[in-house]
């Protein structure tokens, strides 16, 4: 298999897409003529021209509802946010239209469309350029949130959402994009809300979505090597639907749970997932569910603390360790 | 138009003896822009309003029995009872509801006339707001669009001179009209008033098929009334307009009596006629009434239903999510 990057293998789940459905365009800020804030639309626009790969004004709430509105009416749009930090501003077509419309018509109108871009800390971009928002998003049924760890899960997952006749919210992190993988040429797909056991183990079961997987598979190493503790790293890959058969296995397996998330606590998704295994995993628990997430602050600018802000291999190492 | 008010004085009736929930924005006096608008549709265009969407609705063919039981809450609601009075859809009817966010579906609209013009079809949208919505800055986001893409949307600002209890003086910086604000997008604009039906047929006749033509969006605005309040919950519905304004607006401006009195001028109907239609409009209003009433509630499995494409369509759940809730 090929290896590439996360920005690529979503580029090439779009070229894929953008072939074979003429129903199919991306729209956003700089998506096309640009390239891409962060190239991941690179080449596109001179590829399928300027009918499917379109640059739009500074008007998030205006072409997201633009989104809605022609998904409504058929098409599949793939809407790139250039953060997602700044769908805040397009909330109301997010949350109240794309997230509403389908149950408020008692089913009659569908809203197939992908809303993507990054969103993530840890790029020293300060408090309005580093939210994780998908405890917000995944708070509202009727959409979906996806949140791919590797270019594999990105490319298949992203096709997955584009071929998604519901509104899928799919967050990227742009400390990603560069990282390498095996990713097959052509099609195909990963089922959303199915996750995926990124290394088997006994001992615990490390719980996580988006780069928080790999900060876990990183502690998981260091936990074998230097402490003889095997632990199972669990790859939500979407927060919603939640695979919460996949997550009580392998805790009924392990008998421990880590949860590390670089979403904040207070609301965030590891908290559901805690609630998730108060409720089912009681008796299968030999200690407490514990959580390793990003502090409970607004992303600080300054570098060596945002560091400290957001979980890392050791924190987590810690964490486990802690449970024993 | 007589169907539409008719239609509003039952659901006023139920409203006032609390059988009926949620907010009622009734669109008593307004029946000519939906009506106009509905009669100049083309089989391609497409059409979306706000929360006082009864009319709307009516006029582009929905049935009063889905549209009562919807405002009661019922499974044989057009919207399965999720919807209520602010959220009526038909897409069949190229009709897409029903907004309670205030501008929120003008974006919505610009969505619509962009998939027209994708898929090359010969048609427009139209998006109406209101007056008050006009000063969301969504709604000027998506001038500047709709012009820079050449869209084919007609916005028709619905002005009744009030947002809820704010009148337009209190709420707009730029006096005079409202559609004026078009020209800093280079937007084409008009104003019409909206009381007759003929000049309002051809106001909007005129944008819809430049629209169609030219794929080019223009602003028309039209002055209109409304003679209840905000809502029927409105509390301060008599304090923020004079009696006397209201009753002016009744008795010389009503679009229905207007049109009525056109009609027999040129004796294209007799009062016997008018009044068997207007008969027929209460009749169907009166059963429609009884249908929602009798009509039973949505069942309890129902409130999961409709939230996602995949659980409703069980063969492809095994393909994309398995698991939606807890239990
Ligand atoms: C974003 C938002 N803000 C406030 C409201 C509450 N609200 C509903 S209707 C309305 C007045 C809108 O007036 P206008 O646009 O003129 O329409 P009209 O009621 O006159 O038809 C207000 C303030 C809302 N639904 N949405």
């Amino acid at each position: 298999m090929p290896l590439i990057t996360y920005r690529q293998a979503l580029n090439d789940a779009f070229a894929e897409e953008l072939t074979r459905d003429e129903n199919v365009f991306l729209m956003g800020e700089e998506v096309a003529q640009y390239n891409g804030a962060y190239k991941v639309t690179e080449g596109l626009w001179k590829r399928f021209g300027c009918k499917r790969v379109i640059d739009t004004p500074i008007s998030e709430a205006a072409f997201l509802g633009l989104g809605v509105g022609a998904a409504m009416m058929g098409l599949r749009p793939v809407v790139e946010l250039m953060f997602w930090s700044f769908a805040y501003v397009g909330f109301d077509q997010i949350i109240n239209n794309a997230g509403c419309i389908r149950y408020m018509s008692g089913g009659l109108i569908n809203v197939p469309m992908v809303i993507r871009g990054p969103a993530n800390g840890g790029t020293n971009v300060g408090a309005t350029h580093s939210h994780t928002p998908e405890n917000f998003l995944a708070n509202t049924p009727g959409l979906k949130v996806v949140c791919p760890a590797t270019p594999y899960d990105a490319k298949g997952l992203m096709i997955a959402s584009i071929r998604d006749n519901d509104t899928v919210c799919f967050m990227e992190n742009t400390l990603l994009y560069g990282d390498l993988g095996e990713v097959p040429d052509g099609s195909y797909t990963i089922p959303l809300g199915v996750a995926d056991v990124k290394r088997e183990g006994l001992d615990v079961s490390l719980i996580a979505h988006g780069r928080a997987v790999l900060t876990c598979l990183a502690a998981a190493e260091i936990l074998a090597t230097e402490h003889g503790i095997e632990a199972e790293v669990v790859d939500l890959r979407s927060i919603r639907p939640l695979d919460e058969e996949t997550i009580l296995n392998s805790v009924a397996k392990t008998h421990r749970a880590v949860l590390v998330d670089e979403n904040k606590p207070f609301c965030g998704v590891s908290a559901q997932i805690a609630a998730l295994l108060a409720e089912h995993a009681f008796d299968d628990l030999d200690a407490p569910v514990l959580r390793v997430t990003a502090l409970d602050a607004p992303a600080i600018y300054s570098m060596p603390l945002e560091k400290l802000q957001l979980p890392d291999a050791q924190a987590v190492v810690a964490k486990v360790l802690s449970s024993f | 138009m007589l169907r539409i008010r008719r239609f509003e004085q039952q659901a006023l009736k139920y409203y006032n003896q609390g059988i009926m929930g949620g907010f009622l924005h009734l669109y008593n006096g307004q029946e000519s822009v939906a009506v106009g608008t509905a009669s100049l549709m083309n089989g391609h265009d497409e059409i979306i309003t706000a929360y006082r969407d009864h009319g709307h609705a009516l006029a582009v063919g929905m049935g009063m029995n889905e549209c009562m039981a919807e405002l009661f809450g019922k499974g044989t609601g057009c919207s399965k009872g999720k919807g209520g009075s602010m959220h009526f859809f038909a897409p069949d009817k190229h009709y897409w509801g029903g907004h309670g966010i205030v501008a929120g579906q003008t974006p919505l609209g610009l969505g619509l006339a962009f998939a027209i013009k994708y898929k090359q079809i010969n048609g427009c949208a139209v998006a109406f707001l209101g007056d008050g919505a006009v000063n969301q800055g969504v709604f000027s986001e998506c001038l500047n669009m709709a012009a820079l893409w050449d869209l084919p949307i007609v916005y028709v600002i619905e002005n009744n001179g009030y947002s809820m209890g704010t009148s337009l003086e209190r709420s707009s910086a730029v006096n005079g009209s409202l559609a004026k604000r078009a020209e800093g997008f280079c937007v084409e604009w008009a104003t019409c008033g909206g009381f007759d039906l003929y000049e309002l047929r051809a106001n909007l006749g005129a944008a819809m098929e430049r629209a169609r033509k030219e794929s080019k969006p223009m602003v028309l605005e039209v002055s209109t009334y409304r003679y209840y309040g905000h809502s029927v919950a409105d509390a301060n519905a008599k304090k923020y307009r004079a009696p006397e304004e209201i009753e002016l607006y009744k008795t010389d401006y009503d679009p229905i009596t207007r049109w009525q009195n056109q009609l027999l001028k040129e004796k294209t109907v007799t009062q016997a006629q008018i009044e068997k239609i207007d008969d027929e409009a209460k009749a169907e209003a009166a059963a429609a009434a009884e249908f929602g009433i009798a009509s039973p509630w949505p069942s309890e499995e129902s409130i999961f239903e409709d939230i996602y494409h995949e659980v409703d369509h069980k063969t492809e759940a095994g393909q994309t999510g398995r698991f939606f809730f807890s239990e």
